[in-house]
């Protein structure tokens, strides 16, 4: 499966002007507001008409301005999740999950509804109306009834944007099952760091119309030259496996030979899961740092330093257990001469790690 | 019913009838043009809003008087229709369309407002769900605009039984025909002894217009509650 995106659109005062490919999994759309996400996410669903551009789903065209192509939206079979998740009121939730599957064409592969009602969690909810659901249960109704629509494509826009904490973490893990368990690939807009690098297989990151960067999520977050939403919410990836739960509250991940420490995390042992190192939480030793409370200690070499225009600096460090960047003041990148090709240690405190930083 | 004399007995019956008749045909036409009044935008659509509020505006002896000239025998649709064997003028279908063009604007305002009220988005979202414009529209925003609906029919409905000047215009108060409960009631305070007929229809308008309000409320209270979803 593949999307591929090209588009040219001027709305107020946005010049919308990119052209990307999606590979299978999940694809974040990536930027802040006025990036450009959402018309694009619109212009994928039918729901807004671009000035020029290509868009086609898995060889199926369903726009293309040169040839006069167009496809309204109710043919274009997606499903999509709305920040708001916009449930008709007047439907129980049974048969808002159902609505999709009325208009679906009899041959289309048909997901089992017992099969998307136990993933979400929402059998107690079936007879009941949108107006007495909360908002975590209404976007997981919401997820549901874009799945039961055997779409080609799920689209979502900010799903959990709308959601307090707690509710977003309910939510996650539900994408983070239907990237792994379904075939059906995912666009996905967020603003959010924390949430792409949880969820994104690829990221294409975009700011003021154009794509700036495009990759899979460990290059993009790894990257010291990229920042697009401000240098609090820069965070590398990396990619672990749960090798055991102590009886101390800890869980212990290894990344390609590396040991982490972790706040106990949900994930079965064996499993694999992606952690967010946000760069502001890490700090750096020449030494190894010996009598120190902090449990984890990567070692690596620095690959880049980028000076920030402020007091800080952003220093991306080649670990064995992958890449790791560290947000420290130019004043300490000069005390300490650091400098590319230097072996240094990365301390990481456990407890820095928040559970919405760790993802399955 | 020994109550009420055959004639004013006819006047009840036929009312209902016309009233009846006025609003069921009404209600596609109104639904038609409320929807394209809330949500399209096209030419004319000023126009349009004015041709309907039209009725509610001029002397109802003017709109009576158009109707006579366009749908009498001699006029333009008029003629084409006693053709084809449908003649509206002097008959009670001649009455129904009156009531049924004067009730028209309160019609179309209540569904108007109704449809305005539905989110478009909640459409927007059943098209990416696969339906088509008829189906989003039978399947989300007919459902949700359903108490408008009542309502806009049960006003027209009242007005419809309370019509009085464009129906006595474009066919006259013949009793048996084309004489409606107003018209009745006019008459009767014409003749001398009179009054106690007129009297009583006054109190059979009177427990027809409160039973319709009251009708509407229930109905309209029922739908929403179901629309609404709590």
């Amino acid at each position: 499966m593949m999307l591929s995106v090209s588009l040219q659109h001027r709305l107020d005062a946005l010049e919308l002007d990119v052209s990307f490919e999606a590979s299978p999994g999940l694809t974040v759309l990536f930027g802040g507001s006025g990036s450009g996400k959402t018309t694009i996410i619109n212009a994928v669903a039918g729901l807004l008409r671009p000035d020029q551009g290509r868009i086609s789903v898995n060889g199926q065209v369903l726009c293309d301005t040169h040839q006069r192509l167009w496809l309204p939206p109710h043919r274009r079979r997606l499903g999509y999740v709305f920040q708001e998740g916009r449930l008709f009121p007047h439907l129980s939730v049974r048969q808002n999950l159902r609505f999709g599957q009325w208009f679906a064409p009899k041959d289309a592969p048909r997901e089992d509804m017992t099969r998307v009602v136990d993933m979400l969690g929402i059998g107690p909810l079936l007879e009941r109306r949108p107006g007495a659901l909360s908002g975590g249960e209404k976007q997981r109704v919401a997820i549901g009834r874009a799945l039961l629509a055997s779409p080609r494509l799920i689209l979502a826009d900010e799903p959990l944007a709308a959601l307090d904490e707690a509710r977003k973490a309910e939510i996650l893990p539900y994408f983070e099952r239907l990237r792994d368990e379904s075939d059906v690939p995912i666009l996905y807009v967020s603003h959010s760091a924390a949430e792409v690098a949880r969820l994104a297989t690829t990221i294409v990151a975009l700011e003021g119309g154009k794509v700036v960067r495009q990759g899979s999520a460990i290059e993009v977050l790894g990257d010291p030259m990229f920042t697009p939403s401000g240098v609090r919410a820069v965070g590398a990836v990396i990619e672990a496996q749960v090798v055991g739960h102590h009886d101390d509250g800890l869980s212990e991940l290894d990344a390609k030979g590396a040991s982490l420490f972790l706040p106990r995390v949900p994930q079965q042992i064996g499993a694999p899961v992606r952690v967010r190192i946000a760069a502001q939480d890490v700090m750096l030793s020449l030494t190894r740092p010996e009598g120190i409370s902090a449990l984890n200690i990567l070692k690596g070499r620095i690959s880049q330093i980028r000076a920030g225009d402020g007091p800080g600096a952003i220093v991306s460090l080649d670990t064995n257990a992958g890449r790791v960047l560290a947000r420290l003041t130019r004043r300490s990148v000069t005390a300490m001469s650091l400098a590319e090709d230097l072996e240094v240690y990365a301390v990481v405190k456990t407890v820095s790690i928040a559970p919405q930083d760790v993802g399955g | 019913m020994d109550w009420l004399g055959p004639e004013e007995w006819q006047a009840v019956v036929l009312s209902l009838r016309v009233a009846f008749w006025a609003t069921l045909a009404g209600l596609p036409l109104g639904i038609f043009v409320a929807y394209a009044l809330a949500r399209w935008e096209f030419p004319g659509k000023q126009i349009l809003n004015g041709i309907v509020h039209l009725p509610l505006i001029l002397p109802p002896v003017v709109t009576g008087y158009l109707l006579l000239m366009t749908f009498g025998t001699r006029g333009p649709v008029g003629g084409f229709l006693q053709d084809i064997g449908i003649v509206l003028a002097f008959r009670w279908t001649g009455a129904a369309l009156a009531a049924g063009v004067m009730a028209f604007p309160l019609m179309v305002r209540a569904m108007r407002l109704s449809i305005e009220a539905v989110d478009p988005k909640l459409e927007q979202a059943a098209a990416t769900l696969g339906a088509s414009r008829l189906w989003i529209f039978a399947t989300v925003t007919l459902p949700m605009i359903l108490p408008g609906i009542i309502t806009g029919a049960i006003l027209a409905f009242a007005k419809a039984m309370g019509e009085f000047g464009a129906t006595i215009t474009f066919v006259s108060n013949i009793p048996g025909k084309t004489q409606t409960l107003p018209s009745a009631i006019y008459a009767f305070l014409q003749v001398p002894g009179g009054e106690n007929s007129a009297m009583r229809l006054v109190l059979v308008s009177v427990v027809i217009a409160m039973a319709a309000l009251l009708l509407s409320e229930i109905l309209a209270r029922r739908v929403a509650k179901r629309v609404g979803g709590a």
